[in-house]
């Protein structure tokens, strides 16, 4: 008789959330996975200009980084408000980019050297002639393949702001 | 006395722990695709060498000055209508002879380009030009050569150069064979020619 007898009455059983750390943990390494540290911390304004004709980028350690740009707010008073490179965490001269690349290469596989690109983030605000100092540079040192990094997006934001 | 079994770790806190980090790491990600403009700069010369001669008519000017403002080809221009304009240039096919070109749609002026090879944009900018308009410039150019390209496409493959490149994306190696083909086909025949000049001192 008393073998039948329901134990608890008819509450919901409580869901169980063994599961739970499973699922945590799964999209933990989604993120750790998917995660890449900013390498260099940026001490200039940097809002890439727009385009929408763009390739991909892939093999991030096939690219040699150069950003410039103004210096941003706090860095103003020391460096001026005039565009500037920066290489790494510092600021840089047109000069040291030479140094710069061949640096960066020697670090790099030797078979590797040939397809590394120069990823130009530039401050949309900056004129043309430290872009075109900076090509100039790269083509003594023979690194011939660029890209100017942009964000997607139809040209004509470039333009209102 | 029985033997007493090692008490239970409590693992109701390991939820607790896996959430700060993957707290943590969703502060920190930054999922970014690096994109943009890809372009080949032409090597240094050799001081004695002479440069090659292009044919006038074969260049299409572009000219990004000091104010941001656009001369093509001597002609002021907005930002909106150089794409159509360098289309038009570039797939004008005038040429004769060797240089004919059979599959451009263009008008066959013979005082423009004689074909899409030959056809060099020539990008000029002054040094107080801002980035911004000339990225702007550089993808108008480059739509400019995607637009013939995904007409071309469409003309003999049946489909665009843009769904083209999609697809050899997304098939396995070994079997994009055909694509690959197709897409060394197109680059052969509208390839991208432009020249970014070094920058004028004035």
């Amino acid at each position: 008789m008393s073998r039948f007898k329901k134990g608890k009455g008819k509450g919901t059983p409580g869901i169980s959330t063994a599961s739970l750390p499973d699922i945590v943990f799964m999209l933990l390494f989604f993120f750790m996975v998917a995660t890449v540290m900013r390498q260099n911390t940026l001490m200039i304004e940097n809002k890439l200009p727009m385009a929408n004709q763009v390739e991909k980028l892939d093999k991030k350690d096939l690219i040699i980084y150069i950003y410039a740009g103004k210096p941003s707010n706090q860095y103003k008073t020391t460096y001026g408000s005039e565009a500037r490179i920066q290489l790494n965490d510092k600021f840089a001269d047109v000069s040291d980019v030479k140094a710069f690349i061949l640096a960066e290469r020697a670090s790099k596989r030797e078979e590797l050297i040939p397809f590394l690109t120069t990823a130009l983030k530039v401050d949309s605000e900056t004129n043309m002639g430290l872009v075109g100092d900076i090509k100039q540079q790269l083509r003594e040192v023979d690194a011939l393949k660029i890209n100017y990094t942009t964000r997607k997006g139809d040209v004509q934001g470039n333009f209102n702001n | 006395m029985a033997k007493r079994d090692a008490p239970e770790v409590n693992a109701g806190s390991m939820a607790d722990i896996a959430f700060l980090l993957l707290i943590f790491f969703l502060v920190t990600t930054t999922i970014e695709v690096d994109s943009g403009i890809s372009r080949l700069l032409p090597p240094m010369q050799p001081p004695e060498e002479e440069p090659e001669i292009i044919k006038q008519k074969n260049i299409f000017q572009v000219i990004v000055n000091r104010t941001d403002q656009l001369l093509v080809e001597d002609q002021l221009m907005g930002l909106t209508d150089i794409k159509e304009a360098t289309k038009k240039f570039i797939d004008n096919g005038g040429g004769v002879g060797e240089d004919a070109c059979s599959y451009c749609q263009g008008m066959r002026d013979p005082s423009s380009s004689d074909n899409p090879s030959k056809a060099v944009v020539s990008l000029q900018n002054d040094r107080e030009t801002s980035y911004k308009m000339y990225i702007s410039v550089q993808n108008e150019l480059v739509a400019a050569y995607t637009e013939l390209r995904n007409e071309y496409a469409e003309r003999t493959y049946g489909k665009s150069y843009e769904e083209i490149l999609t697809e050899f994306d997304k098939v396995y190696l070994g079997k994009n064979d055909k694509l690959k083909e197709q897409i060394e086909d197109i680059k052969k025949k509208y390839p991208q020619i432009i020249s970014e000049a070094t920058t004028k001192n004035n």
